[in-house]
């Protein structure tokens, strides 16, 4: 059986549900909220890759790259803003950023 | 069944499976350990689809970077995960509906899609007598320079604002201070102490 376009799209597919299941599964933890996040990421890369290779263009390759960078810098603003609140306020509960006011 | 399709097959399960894990693991720790087994998985797949560069590059980024960074912070900030981990099956049936009508969906979209595109006989990417990396590098410093540089201006907006962010001011900061340092004379550092013989300081 050959693998086709299909079945990499399918993969990326339950990758990306899967990371979105992750956030609602764990809305109190915002460390596992941001690893969903690189997965979803990561099921988007896979479509890029995919689709590149499968049209022969090499150009899905180069916005994979992007998306890359951009998912490192997030993860590494992310993390940091984590460390400050986690400073401030001595835990990560989500619920209680929305009392920062500022 | 080629060597191929079971390359794909046992790449994308073991990526399915430790991408479920990661999201249901109770410890963190362990979260970010199956973080990194994903996207070994993923950068295996990348190597199956002749996407070599990438897939180097998301062991070396990922695996080298991002995810060494989650096990920093995971380890470095005292969280009670116990208390975190509550309500952990509340939102359990909705987010399994929500995921479930997005994933047919994605299915849905794709399946439609994908007859626009030639399923078989993988058409490379890269040309003939060049490697992914070359090739990349080709198109990323000539049509795509812009966009490049936008990606390493974004980088370094990324580290001073991490930077900027985590930057503690320091109290008591020991500072060089050369003029205490010229001002000191010999008597205020050395003392000459008589000892008698037999006895410690």
């Amino acid at each position: 059986m050959e693998i086709g376009l299909n079945h990499y799209l399918t993969l990326a597919a339950i990758l990306f549900t899967i990371g979105v299941f992750g956030i609602f599964l764990n809305r109190k933890n915002v460390i596992v909220i941001l690893m969903s996040i690189e997965l979803m990421l990561l099921a988007v890369n896979i479509n890029l890759v995919a689709f590149s290779a499968f049209l022969g263009d090499l150009v899905g390759q180069v916005f994979a790259l992007l998306v890359l960078t951009v998912a490192a810098g997030e993860a590494a603003i992310g993390l940091a803003i984590l460390v400050v609140y986690f400073r401030n306020r001595g835990g990560i509960a989500v619920e209680d950023v929305s009392q920062m006011k500022g | 069944m080629t060597l191929t399709a079971l390359a794909f097959y046992l790449f994308a399960t073991v990526s399915v499976a430790s991408a479920f894990m990661v999201i249901s693991a109770r410890n963190p720790v362990y979260s970010v350990l199956f973080l990194i087994l994903t996207f070994f998985n993923s950068a295996g797949l990348f190597v199956l689809m002749g996407a070599e560069f990438l897939a180097m590059i998301l062991v070396v980024v990922y695996v080298g970077a991002v995810a060494v960074l989650f096990l920093f912070v995971v380890m470095m900030l005292d969280i009670d995960f116990a208390e975190l981990n509550e309500g952990f099956l509340q939102y359990m049936p909705i987010g399994a509906t929500i995921g479930l009508i997005l994933l047919l969906e994605l299915l849905l979209i794709f399946g439609a899609s994908t007859q626009l595109v030639s399923q078989s006989a993988l058409p490379q990417a890269t040309p003939e007598g060049m490697t992914n990396a070359e090739a990349i590098g080709r198109v990323l410093y000539t049509d795509y320079i812009y966009y490049f540089q936008a990606a390493g201006a974004v980088l370094l907006v990324a580290m001073i604002g991490a930077i900027v962010l985590t930057l503690v001011k320091s109290e008591n900061p020991r500072r060089q201070s050369i003029a205490a340092q010229n001002a000191r004379r010999r008597e205020d550092g050395v003392e000459l102490v008589d000892i008698e013989p037999g006895q410690g300081l």
